[in-house]
């Protein structure tokens, strides 16, 4: 089996339009959450969200590719371009046809879904823009990447809700060890801040007004964000051969279904992925010194997802970090993992954790060390990234320093 | 039908009953109405009487309506619906 290596990094998000501002806002505890400037927000309840600001998509992309690339589709081929830049690979021949694309988003282009649906449903326009199929399709991003960067193998997106993400570096992760590709640009995206977006989520009711307080006793609901980032996840003799830049390994990866709910999480369900992750990294529960949580801000999430790291883990729960970024850029959905990856890269090769912030009153159902509200200097060399989503669908992935 | 039948009716068929086996003193966890079906019951109710019931799932108490039995959310809608009546007249 191959060992897998990660070259590049890049993403844009509410914390920052690269990897380096959106690392220093991680290590200052800054908050990217604020009041959303959106169409209608008088109509909505919920009017806060991890919000991309300051964006002009002209000033990235010419007026013949905004009218085929969606917000979700531009976070990403932003993030692919830092990724790409920073892993120095130029994709010809051989290693064009052994490199591919694997991206997670849950909605894809909900923007242009949204407003194609106000022209013909709420201005009675009879006739939309040639291209909508092709700007709100959920593999846009994976097909753009792969022309941007002439990617001819395997190209494919995942969609698992809150999970997708993590699905899609996870099956990365395989495709290389396996010795099917070389290179895979991995990651996701999301861009859902939009009316129809946010009216959705309020539907169900566990949505914050104030602010994302994950695994505090007065937390009150997730908070969204948007957003896209992605790696270079690369052969390992590969990389080394080319004298490339390794930021990380990728050891180790696991899924599984609970079974039972679509909404509820399951513990065991969680706990099943969690030591599934660290069985196949062959890491021991010791090894590792920080979990970047999924940590949503919900009562249910965060008391479900304590318990199954405390019964995973045993006596070492009280030893290790575990923190969650989504109090700081929001909950980018299917864009999550890959954004919440960028810590647990922070956490082995800066030796800085990320902080929970807005932590403001212990939860005796959340008795862990969550790095509250301050981050922290410390020498981790195994970590976990969780991801939980709707449906009862959990993927953890295990990193080591190299 | 007046509200108290009526909250009856969207619950009963909630929990897939007739209207006549739900009774004021039940809570809804008698019914066998879980957390999604709660959700499902409040939006019911908002449409059918037009108010906004303040209900967040992460802390169900939070906003004051009482949900512990039929007989509390009879009252919590009758209250809403007199609050939008004096509002509108």
């Amino acid at each position: 089996m191959k060992r897998v290596v990660i070259t590049g990094a890049g993403t844009i998000n509410a914390l920052g339009k690269n990897v380096a501002e959106t690392l220093a806002a991680m290590r200052e505890g800054r908050c990217g959450i604020g009041p959303l400037d959106i169409r209608d927000i008088d109509r909505l309840s919920v009017q806060i969200g991890g919000q991309v600001r300051d964006y002009d998509e002209l000033a990235w992309f010419n007026r013949q590719q905004v009218a085929l690339y969606d917000r979700f589709t531009q976070f990403t081929l932003l993030a692919a371009r830092e990724a790409i830049a920073q892993s120095g690979l130029h994709f010809e021949d051989e290693l064009s046809t052994r490199s591919g694309v694997v991206l997670g988003t849950a909605g894809g282009g909900v923007n242009t879904w949204d407003e194609n649906y106000r022209s013909v449903y709420e201005e009675g326009k009879n006739r939309v823009h040639p291209f909508v199929v092709p700007k709100l399709m959920n593999n846009a991003a994976a097909s753009h990447v792969s022309m941007e960067y002439n990617l001819k193998g395997p190209a494919f997106t995942v969609a698992t809700a809150c999970a997708s993400s993590n699905h899609a570096m996870g099956l990365a992760f395989q495709m290389i060890r396996s010795g099917m590709c070389s290179v895979i640009l991995t990651g996701g995206s999301e861009a859902m801040l939009c009316f129809g977006g946010i009216k959705a989520w309020e539907g169900l009711r566990v949505m914050s007004r104030d602010a994302c307080r994950p695994f505090s006793a007065n937390r009150n609901g997730m908070v969204q964000g948007e957003g896209a980032a992605t790696f270079v996840f690369e052969d390992y003799d590969h990389a080394r051969a080319r004298g490339a830049e390794i930021l990380a390994e990728v050891t180790g990866f696991a899924m599984t279904s609970d079974a039972a709910d679509i909404v509820m999480p399951s513990a065991q369900g969680a706990e099943r992925a969690i030591t599934g992750a660290l069985t196949d990294a062959r890491m021991n529960p010791e090894d590792v010194g920080y979990i970047n949580a999924h940590g949503t801000g919900t009562a249910a999430n965060d008391k479900t997802e304590c318990a199954a790291v405390a019964k995973a883990f045993g006596p070492h729960a009280d030893r290790l970090m575990i923190s969650s970024t989504k109090s700081m850029h929001g909950h980018l959905i299917g864009g999550t993992g890959a954004v919440e990856l960028l810590a647990c890269i922070m956490a082995l090769r800066d030796g800085v954790i990320a902080p929970t912030i807005g932590y403001e009153e212990p939860d005796p159902e959340c008795a862990l060390d969550v790095v509250p509200n301050v981050a922290r200097e410390a020498k981790v060399t195994a970590v976990l990234s969780n991801a939980f989503a709707f449906g009862g669908l959990n993927a953890v992935l295990a990193l080591r320093a190299i | 039908m007046n509200v108290q039948d009526k909250v009856i009716a969207i619950i009963a068929e909630q929990a897939v009953l007739e209207p006549s086996d739900v009774k004021l003193e039940h809570s809804l966890d008698d019914l066998g109405i879980d957390s999604l079906g709660l959700v499902e019951s409040i939006f019911a109710i908002e449409e059918a009487f037009d108010v906004s019931v303040p209900f967040n799932a992460n802390d169900p108490t939070a906003g004051g309506f009482d949900i512990s039995s039929v007989a509390a959310i009879i009252a919590a809608v009758e209250g809403l619906v007199r609050e939008k009546e004096a509002v509108g007249g």
